[in-house]
């Protein structure tokens, strides 16, 4: 019997020939990440368990990268920063990405593959679940609590269960109209927000593989939305590019085998998918965006590990470019690389950031999560009242980027951009020629 | 937590109760291993329920009157903040029965030992109203309700139960010989 991908790379940190779904079993991390969210109270148990001296079992491990509450007034939200940089002095954390100096990046996701932590084989934990947006360099990459972090943090090992694997397969090609955001919010409405609870969602198909690293993230990142341990994709010729300009540390890719065992397979043709949007208040509840135009919005975001990418502002800017916005467009750029680039990046000589302003945008926010999960009060874009926005990010709930009061419809940069145009849920071919 | 019967009245919710509504992001900046934060956790618990459920925890609260929480599938889906079974631990809440969990959050309660995950084999969110009065068995596998002796079945928590009673992984990891 065959091995998927994800039971490869459990096999081999663990020691071990072969594994099977179900199997509980230590695995020795290669990455752990945590942010200023998580990191104090990760901090903390550490310092409980192992006593207030206790050195990290690996500092080349350790990936501490403060990104959701940094542009606040809040002051316990800056004491929680102040905290991640001692424990990283104390510690000598090689890799810490100070929001006080020009260390900072921004969105823990972004930052870790842009700063070579993403490499093929490995295993990554992080305290944040979207960590399973690194499975698109094709490695296991999972979200866990404090707890869990804490003890990896003093053994360098996790005991886990080895998921099962969801096999969903992109034939095709994918027409200009459609992004990655779109397959994977057709597929989350398909299997439901618990459709893939416990297991791996591994990603093929040709027209998968014409897909930037950037539009791979963004599929692998919502692989939690639909409840699954990880997403993954197999690493090939694009993704050993990205991963070699970044780091020079070896790495190992796998496949998955012909005769391995999946859970179940699913298929989708990329000619056949619409743009869709998921509709108030779960990621599942999606609906073509043809189908809703009677959706008035009156605030568009773009922003956040799984829409703030440079494809995000590219995507977003060839629909913005010589029209206006009819309400509030909020941008976020992840990390200060992107933030960068919408600077330097050119659509018919035009900056980005010079076709937003004229579109009639908000000035860019600086890189940070910001409102994707709501925060403290005084958060840029923070949806404070019964607004009713079209947004980029991954999560609808009800309250996820501020008021209970509010409405967010998640969709693709295109849809998001456009629908910021008309005012209302508007399909990108509507405005496109 | 070495108790195998936990008794009490039950909060009911429906399906999918995702972790900003158990724990809205903006308490978030408060840090579970301060003793007085931990406290506060508890008193937000909840907090982010849409408009039309009865306050969890009543305001000036510490602790809930609510110690068993019965849910609908996928309690606890959403993002991997520890906080979310935290602030129901600190709340006073020792079980949550619902008929699925979300595997962060179930892990979470292990990991932490705050609560008891458990599922129910039948959807009992519909069937069962808060502010009942029930015993949660975790020998037996049953939730009964006090007043009528009506018992439904739950599922065995397996290698999950010891770790909880045991106060968490660490405890867990220490007993076993791991660390």
């Amino acid at each position: 019997m065959g091995m998927t991908i994800t039971e490869k790379i459990l096999a081999k940190s663990a020691g071990r020939a072969t594994v099977a779904p179900g199997d509980n079993i230590w695995v020795n991390a290669d990455i752990l990440m945590t942010h200023d969210v998580c990191g104090p109270g990760t901090i903390g148990i550490f310092k409980r368990e192992f006593g207030d001296t206790a050195k990290v079992c690996d500092p080349e491990k350790i990936v501490l990268t403060p990104d959701h509450y940094i542009f606040t007034e809040d002051d316990k939200c800056l004491r929680n920063i102040d905290a991640c940089r001692q424990f990283a002095h104390e510690q000598g954390l090689p890799y810490f990405y100070d929001p006080a100096d020009d260390t900072y990046s921004g969105v823990c996701h972004l930052t870790l593959p842009q700063k070579g932590h993403c490499r093929p084989g490995e295993i990554m934990f992080g305290t944040d679940s979207h960590t399973c947006t690194h499975g698109a360099f094709g490695e296991f990459a999972t979200g866990i609590g404090n707890t869990d972090a804490a003890f990896i943090m003093g053994t360098g090992k996790l005991l886990i269960k080895v998921p099962a694997t969801m096999k969903f397969t992109i034939r095709g090609t994918l027409p200009a109209y459609i992004m990655a955001k779109d397959v994977i919010l057709r597929i989350i409405g398909d299997i439901g927000v618990d459709g893939a609870t416990y297991r791996t969602m591994e990603f093929d198909g040709e027209a998968l593989a014409t897909l930037s690293m950037d539009e791979r993230m963004t599929i692998c990142n919502m692989a939690i939305e639909a409840g699954a341990k990880n997403g993954i994709i197999a690493a090939d010729d694009v993704t050993e590019k990205y991963v070699k300009e970044r780091t020079n540390k070896p790495y190992t890719c796998f496949e998955s085998d012909a005769d391995a065992e999946f859970y179940s397979k699913h298929e989708y043709n990329g000619e056949d998918l619409e743009p869709v949007v998921a509709l108030p208040h779960s990621p599942d509840n999606t609906a073509k965006a043809a189908a809703c135009s009677d959706w008035t919005i009156n605030r568009a975001y773009i922003g956040s590990c799984t829409g703030g990418k440079i494809t995000d502002f590219i995507a977003a800017a060839k629909v913005l470019k010589g029209r206006k916005v009819a309400v509030d467009t909020f941008l976020v750029p992840a990390t200060v690389e992107i933030q960068r680039q919408l600077t330097t990046e050119t659509m018919d000589g035009k900056p980005l950031i010079q076709i937003f302003r004229e579109a009639g945008c908000i000035d860019p926010a600086p890189p940070s999560c910001a409102a994707c999960l709501g925060g403290p009060i005084d958060t840029f874009g923070r949806l404070n009242s019964t607004e009713v926005c079209i947004s980029t990010t991954n999560r609808n709930f009800v309250g996820r980027m501020g008021s209970k009061s509010a409405s967010v419809i998640l969709a693709s940069p295109l849809t998001a951009a456009a629908s910021a145009v008309t005012g209302h849920i508007t399909d990108p071919r509507a405005v496109m020629e | 937590m070495a108790t195998s019967t936990i008794t009490g009245k039950i909060f009911v919710l429906p399906d999918n109760i995702d972790t900003d509504q158990i724990i809205p992001a903006q308490y978030l900046n408060l840090v579970p291993t301060v003793p007085e934060e931990y406290d506060t956790l508890g008193s937000y618990a909840l907090a982010g329920l849409p408009e039309g459920f009865p306050p969890f925890v009543e305001k000036g609260a510490v602790k809930t009157a609510y110690p068993i929480i019965v849910a609908g599938r996928n309690f606890g889906c959403g993002s991997s903040r520890e906080h979310a079974p935290i602030s129901l631990g600190a709340a006073g809440v020792k079980a949550v029965v619902a008929e699925s969990f979300a595997r962060i959050f179930f892990r979470n309660c292990m990991a932490t030992g705050e609560l008891y995950p458990v599922e129910s084999s039948q959807r009992l969110c519909e069937t069962l109203k808060t502010g009942m009065e029930v015993t949660v068995d975790l020998e037996a596998n049953t939730l009964t309700v006090d007043a009528t002796g009506n018992s439904y079945p739950l599922n065995d928590l397996g290698d999950a139960k010891a770790v909880i009673a045991g106060g968490g992984l660490f405890e867990y990891a220490r007993q076993s010989g791991m660390i």
